[in-house]
């Protein structure tokens, strides 16, 4: 209609130039129209500003070449109910977890605090061979698994002590582990922090990252089949959501709506290796959206903060049998183990700054304080207490005796095999030989 | 699927009844939440078995192709093969089985037909599994689900279509970490497993021909092997061919040598030789030059008789 008119309009003009652009003009316009007529064809299949696609999925069409551009997109914001200082912050509301839960949960990261600073010095004097220490991250796990169910499978990376020490592991068996001694239910065979409870449902710990995420995810399609209350969480860092077995854990729980909860500890460092060289994104936080789970970035050192987001994403799991992913951030005070010195590769002001300023423990105290349910004398107290508490485990499994070299061969299989029968008769007779070398004196 | 009800099979392709049709007609008879697809990842795949299994249930895991395990090794070694160990026992994922088809198939090149059992066998703590026919499959893969320890189980691709025999009806199993002795005989004995007891078959017959009565042995299971039921044959005989398609170099043939020259040193009468694939990657055009067939197992007889005299 509109070339018509302009066409018109050009007969009135001076007739052989008007005639060329005339002609121009319909060829133009006849060439738009095939165009549309080829596309409304094609429209017609799948609708006219939209593409179906398999899996009956709805693409929209748009015709400004847009490329995302991800470093224009707003940062994920985190989540918080509590300021640095322990005060409730505008707009929050204050969960009233309980008086009593409040005092169990802080009295764990007093008595985690200890044994990690006692157990630390414990392998610089040479009494232990090995320790990881989780100061910094108190809240991330201690607040998790608070708010989790006791029958929820728990699988960690190696920096979740808080979450078994919450739900019951004693500071007697956390030492024996270390000591690898014969009250270590498994036989010393790995390295201290690597530890399991099946009584306590918390996962024993292997030292390849990240092997625990698609696991969780067939722990919790084995849940969600029996129709359990149960779901599992599992804890992953920053560094370890990098390797492939992220990526495949996330979307298996995705793809078969596993009720799995994804908890990341983003705590700054990957050993010596900042998230500035380990991923180029918005953390971890968007791959969650990506894969299709509901997800939340939170304030890992607010203790309330990291209880209602795993609260609700326990409940949001179960009832709507979906993966959900959690990524607190959070600060590695500690050095990455003892056989990390952290100072060759980030500053002292740094580690002082979130210990001092944005400590979670700290910032949990100021907020029992303010509901009158804690003062100097229990703090001085409850220090004096954990402290000596952690000590008398430290030495009474130091005491104990290793485990039996017969250890050695059980638990490959379920029944050892014939080459281990031999294998183990031999050494019998190679121990029997040389019985000074192989005593096992302390 | 029948008898245990935790038990789901899952792997890429698996819901319409995997490339190889091994799953047919499952989903419609368990049901899509018990067989069904996983998205394309093989570390996910094995992962997912581990946790799956560490909580009680049978997690029947299919890698599409054995040359596509790699990427789950990391899971079968360092997760699977250690769950019992590491945790004194009071974890473990027995429950898994992760079945793969393997093996040279005529035109599959590089990367569909590869034999890991090499790579796999190294490994303390899991249990390797190779039928030679359909009978010796079913019987196994039963075995082979139901064992309390995690197991890999290879399946000869090649024998999908062509090995035909009568296969019970019933509910059976054959016991692993055993060797079957399928054919006695005085004067050598031949090992192998898989698709290559069909080739062993083929010489041991040409052999007989020749008036060497070959003993054939097929080992089932690679790990834990049956040391005391080829000691025996060996003693026995004199003289030992081990035969494999996957390269010679590090070849589980090596473990058997290596323990038959120990256990039988005394009553060998001649060196113990392998007959295997060669060095190279698999190749497709020149297939038939790189299979160790029964005319190659065939001279290594000949010759072994001959050095033995």
């Amino acid at each position: 209609l509109t070339l018509r008119s302009q066409c018109l309009k050009d007969s009135k003009a001076s007739f052989p130039g008007a005639m060329a652009l005339s002609l121009t003009m319909l060829r133009g316009a006849m060439r738009h129209t095939n165009r549309a007529l080829a596309q409304a064809r094609r429209s017609f299949a799948t609708g006219n500003d939209f593409g179906v696609y398999t899996g009956n999925k709805k693409v929209p069409f748009v015709s400004d070449m847009e490329f995302v551009q991800p470093n224009t997109l707003p940062t994920y914001p985190a989540y918080r109910i509590m300021d640095d200082f322990g005060n409730i912050v505008d707009g929050a509301k204050d969960p009233e977890i309980g008086k009593e839960e409040c005092l169990k949960i802080y009295e764990t990261m007093i008595r985690l605090f200890h044994m990690d600073t006692v157990f630390y010095e414990a392998q610089r004097h040479g009494r232990i061979s090995f320790y990881m220490q989780n100061h910094g991250e108190e809240a991330c796990t201690i607040g998790s698994a608070a708010a989790l169910q006791p029958q929820d499978m728990i699988y960690g990376q190696y920096r979740e002590a808080g979450a078994l020490m919450y739900r019951g592991f004693s500071l007697q068996q956390f030492a024996d582990q270390c000591f690898s001694n014969n009250g270590d239910p498994a036989r010393g065979r790995q390295m201290p922090v690597h530890y399991g409870s099946a009584e306590l449902n918390f996962q024993t710990i292997s030292s390849p990252l990240t092997t625990q995420v698609p696991q969780a995810a067939g722990a919790a399609y084995a849940y969600k089949l029996a129709e359990e209350d149960r779901i599992v969480c599992v804890y992953f860092g920053d560094g370890a959501a990098s390797e492939g077995d992220f990526h495949a854990g996330m979307n298996f729980a995705a793809t078969l709506k596993a009720p799995c909860l994804f908890f990341c500890r983003n705590n700054g460092y990957a050993i010596s290796t900042p998230v500035t060289d380990q991923y180029a994104g918005d953390g971890i936080l968007p791959r969650g959206v990506a894969y299709g789970m509901p997800s939340i970035r939170i304030d890992g050192n607010d203790l309330l903060a990291v209880h209602e987001a795993t609260t609700e994403a326990r409940r949001m799991a179960l009832e709507e049998q979906t993966p959900v992913l959690i990524e607190a951030m959070t600060y590695r005070v500690g050095h990455h183990s003892t056989s990390d010195d952290s100072t060759r590769y980030r500053g002292t002001d740094e580690i002082q700054d979130w210990s001092k300023n944005r400590n979670p423990v700290t910032r949990f105290r100021h907020y029992l304080e303010r509901k009158g349910w804690w003062d100097e004398a229990q703090e001085e107290a409850i220090q004096a207490k954990e402290r000596a508490d952690v000590l008398t485990a430290l030495t009474t499994a130091e005491q104990k005796e290793k485990p039996s070299v017969d250890d050695l061969f059980q638990d490959v299989y379920d029944t050892p095999t014939p080459n281990l029968e031999r294998q183990w008769s031999e050494l019998q007779e190679h121990i029997a030989k040389y019985p000074e070398h192989y005593n096992s004196a302390h | 699927m029948d008898t245990d009800e935790t038990a789901i099979l899952f792997g890429e392709d698996v819901g319409f009844g995997g490339v190889f049709r091994c799953s047919q007609d499952l989903q419609d008879q368990f049901g899509p939440h018990r067989v069904f697809n996983t998205p394309l990842s093989e570390n996910g795949i094995a992962g997912f078995a581990v946790g799956y299994a560490a909580t009680g249930g049978t997690a029947i895991a299919e890698i599409q192709f054995a040359d596509y395990i790699f990427p789950a090794m990391d899971q079968i070694v360092n997760e699977m093969a250690k769950f019992r160990y590491r945790s004194g026992n009071q974890w473990n994922c027995g429950g898994v089985t992760i079945r793969a088809p393997c093996g040279a198939v005529g035109h599959g090149g590089h990367y569909h037909s590869q034999s890991p059992e090499a790579y796999l066998a190294h490994t303390p703590g899991i249990v390797v599994v190779m039928p030679s026919g359909p009978k010796d499959a079913k019987g196994l893969l039963l075995s082979s689900i139901r064992s309390p320890d995690p197991v890999v189980f290879l399946e000869p691709k090649a024998l999908y279509r062509s090995s035909v025999e009568p296969v019970p009806d019933e509910d059976y199993e054959l016991p692993l970490g055993v060797a079957n002795v399928l054919h006695q005989g005085s004067d050598i004995t031949l090992i192998g497993w898989g698709g290559q007891l069909r080739l062993l078959e083929k010489a041991r017959l040409l052999a007989q021909k020749e008036g060497i009565h070959c003993e054939l042995i097929d080992l089932r299971t690679i790990l834990p092997w049956d040391v005391d039921t080829v000691t025996e044959s060996v003693i026995k005989t004199g003289k030992c061919i081990v035969s494999h398609e996957a390269p010679l170099t590090c070849g589980f043939g090596a473990e058997l040598v290596s323990t038959i020259q120990n256990e039988c040193f005394y009553s060998l009468e001649a060196p113990v030789m392998r007959v295997c694939g060669m060095d190279t990657p698999f190749p497709l055009v020149h297939e038939k030059y790189y299979i160790p067939n029964e005319l190659k197992i065939l001279d290594a007889i000949r010759d072994v008789m001959e050095k033995a005299k």
